[in-house]
């Protein structure tokens, strides 16, 4: 008598899935739900939380925003252990335009956002050709050079960095501003991966000697999609630099580059929405663990090596498989 | 000075190449790319400490179990956790990875920092030669190595476990048809790379001391070098440590040490950019590049 497990939709899910959705506030309360969750929480958690924890929700907030701008690039055939490199040139762009050009913080961070988009597109446009790990490792070896160069060259503040930085007027706008950017982005970007446009990149991804077959320029679209994924880097670069009120470099540290990566593997690609539930969970298990002293980043590699093996599809597409479908066993036919 | 200089970066050159070989030969066979690999060297050097001064083994029986030791450890790691990720080359990394923080971050949890953890040299003695002095210890080395090469030759190109590593690195599945567990013997490589990376800290830890952070160090080395000879190719990986020992040494001496590591860094990346799979790369075209 050998049983196998089935997996069936839920009713719910079926109605819902066309314009009966209307017919009751249950059925709409199914789909509004888990996209509401996000925004609610990001507008409660704020006003419920002490400041020391009001910290950890601001970095949640930019390590979801890097952790998103890797799964855009992921999703575009191109996986990056980088994230460093943009959230670095944002934050070096505002720090530089503050301290040599006075300008306000609300002008230095979205033009240090375009700008840290152009110049990281720039910096691996030769290498745009490249593929899987080969594109991989250039993204790994370029944040460390450009943290020897300013050493080595003792431009922008040198190893002492620049500091004495123009701060936001508040911590409410910081912690707001980087949460609505978290959601702007998360809805923004999950809207656009599902659009034509998105339908290339993902293209791309699958196969992109097809997609050059169908008469798309592939490397004018992965150009596209490394602006786009470093520019959410570089905001969240930008942003961090004016809470600190220094840049330095410690920007191009390890820890952006890593943390993100671990936030989707935790989470779950391809779905940004795994990426941001990665950084929700990531992050303040590690400020949690932070009692631990160095055992922290033990159990940190432990996590990692647990889910890599365990759950390698993220919790995010486990929780929506257990929200979409339930489970049964049935006998296994003869 | 300059024949100082060239003596040192030959030297240089051949321990970044003992560093780099067990990594080369781990990913040349199964593909699997172990960034656990500096943790092992870590690893094997606490071990023989350990076995000496708590226990009171003899110096060179405690090498050689912390070598076994460490073999076991690649092992175990590959069949519970490599295992299961095979062949998904992004998840490797993050696993192996993963495996070396936490042996890395353990010891240094535990304190094993300081100038009182390291291991004797093996001669105490040294040399002029052209008018430089060079510790017995280096010498040592050098000639270990050119052995320990002609070992892993013969052993690759002799031997019908070497075959089965030959057979596995070309084609997996062709190898499993003539009866060759691949499984295994990947098992087998990733152990072996393990093993390499705890005769390189055996010969080469006893010139300064054991410190955690040289094991980050030891995997960027062993990248570097075996990303610009190309992945996989032994030839390419004795070329490119003796590009990298060279440039190192002689920006060290000339340019100033601030620059040591963007030398090498520039080297990988254009390396990279013009012929990804290194100099003597097998990767295929399509494969890097489209």
């Amino acid at each position: 008598m050998k049983k196998r497990k089935e997996r069936i939709d839920r009713g719910i899910k079926v109605r819902s899935g066309d314009i009966f959705a209307l017919c009751s506030w249950r059925e709409m309360l199914y789909l509004s739900g888990p996209r509401l969750f996000p925004l609610i929480a990001c507008a409660v958690l704020p006003l419920v939380l002490d400041t020391y924890w009001q910290r950890v929700l601001l970095s949640v907030a930019i390590f979801g925003l890097l952790a998103i701008s890797w799964d855009i690039l992921a999703q575009s055939s191109m996986v990056s252990l980088g994230q460093a490199l943009f959230f670095g040139m944002g934050a070096y762009c505002s720090g530089a335009m503050d301290h040599y050009w006075h300008l306000s913080p609300f002008i230095t961070i979205p033009l240090a956002t375009i700008m840290g988009g152009v110049i990281s597109t720039i910096l691996l446009l030769p290498v745009l050709r490249l593929r899987g790990i080969y594109f991989a490792m250039v993204t790994l070896i370029i944040p460390l050079m450009l943290v020897r160069i300013i050493e080595a060259t003792k431009i922008l503040g040198g190893t002492e960095g620049i500091s004495g930085l123009t701060s936001l007027p508040s911590h409410w706008i910081e912690l707001y501003l980087s949460l609505a950017a978290l959601l702007a982005a998360l809805f923004g970007f999950r809207r656009l991966m599902d659009s034509d446009y998105g339908l290339v990149l993902k293209g791309i991804n699958d196969n992109d000697r097809s997609v050059m077959n169908a008469g798309i320029n592939i490397y004018w679209f992965k150009a596209q999609a490394l602006f786009l994924s470093s520019a959410v880097g570089a905001f969240a670069g930008a942003l961090m630099t004016h809470v600190y009120m220094f840049v330095g470099m410690p920007v191009f540290a390890l820890d952006y580059s890593i943390l993100p990566i671990a936030a989707v593997v935790v989470g779950g690609g391809g779905s940004l929405a795994g990426a941001v539930l990665g950084a929700f969970i990531l992050v303040p298990l590690s400020e949690a663990l932070r009692a631990l002293g160095g055992l922290r980043i033990v159990f940190y590699g432990a996590f990692l090596v647990f889910f890599i093996v365990a759950l390698p599809e993220g919790i995010f597409h486990f929780i929506t498989r257990k929200y979409h479908q339930f489970e049964r066993w049935v006998e296994v036919e003869k | 000075m300059f024949v100082g200089t060239v003596v040192y970066a030959l030297i240089n050159s051949v321990i970044l190449l003992l560093m780099a070989i067990g990594f080369n030969l781990t990913f040349g066979i199964s593909g699997v790319s172990n960034f656990a690999y500096g943790a092992f060297y870590i690893l094997s050097a606490f071990v023989t400490w350990m076995l000496m001064n708590w226990i009171g083994v003899p110096y060179f029986l405690s090498a050689v179990l912390s070598i076994i030791f460490t073999a076991f450890i690649g092992a175990v790691m590959y069949r519970f956790i490599l295992i299961r990720v095979r062949g998904q080359v992004l998840s490797e990394v993050i696993a192996t990875f993963g495996i070396g923080l936490i042996i890395l971050e353990f010891f240094r949890y535990l304190g094993f920092v300081g100038i009182e953890y390291s291991l004797p040299v093996f001669i105490d003695h040294s040399f002029v030669i052209a008018g430089t002095y060079v510790d017995m210890q280096r010498i040592l080395i050098v000639v270990f190595c050119i052995v320990l090469i002609l070992l892993l030759w013969l052993f690759i190109h002799h031997t019908s476990i070497g075959l089965a590593f030959r057979g596995i690195a070309q084609d997996e599945r062709t190898a499993l048809t003539f009866g060759i567990d691949s499984d295994w013997i990947a098992m087998l490589s990733v152990s072996m790379g393990a093993a390499l990376a705890a005769i390189a800290a055996t010969v080469v830890v006893p010139l300064g001391t054991i410190s955690v952070g040289e094991g980050y160090d030891v995997l960027i080395n062993a990248l570097a070098v075996c990303i610009i000879g190309g992945l996989g190719s032994t030839g390419g990986v004795i070329v490119a440590s003796l590009v990298v020992g060279f440039a190192q040494r002689f920006t060290d001496t000339y340019i100033g040490p601030h620059w040591t590591m963007i030398v090498s860094l520039v080297a990988i990346l254009l390396v990279l950019i013009v012929k990804p799979s290194g100099l003597y790369g097998k990767q295929k075209e399509l494969e890097e590049r489209i």
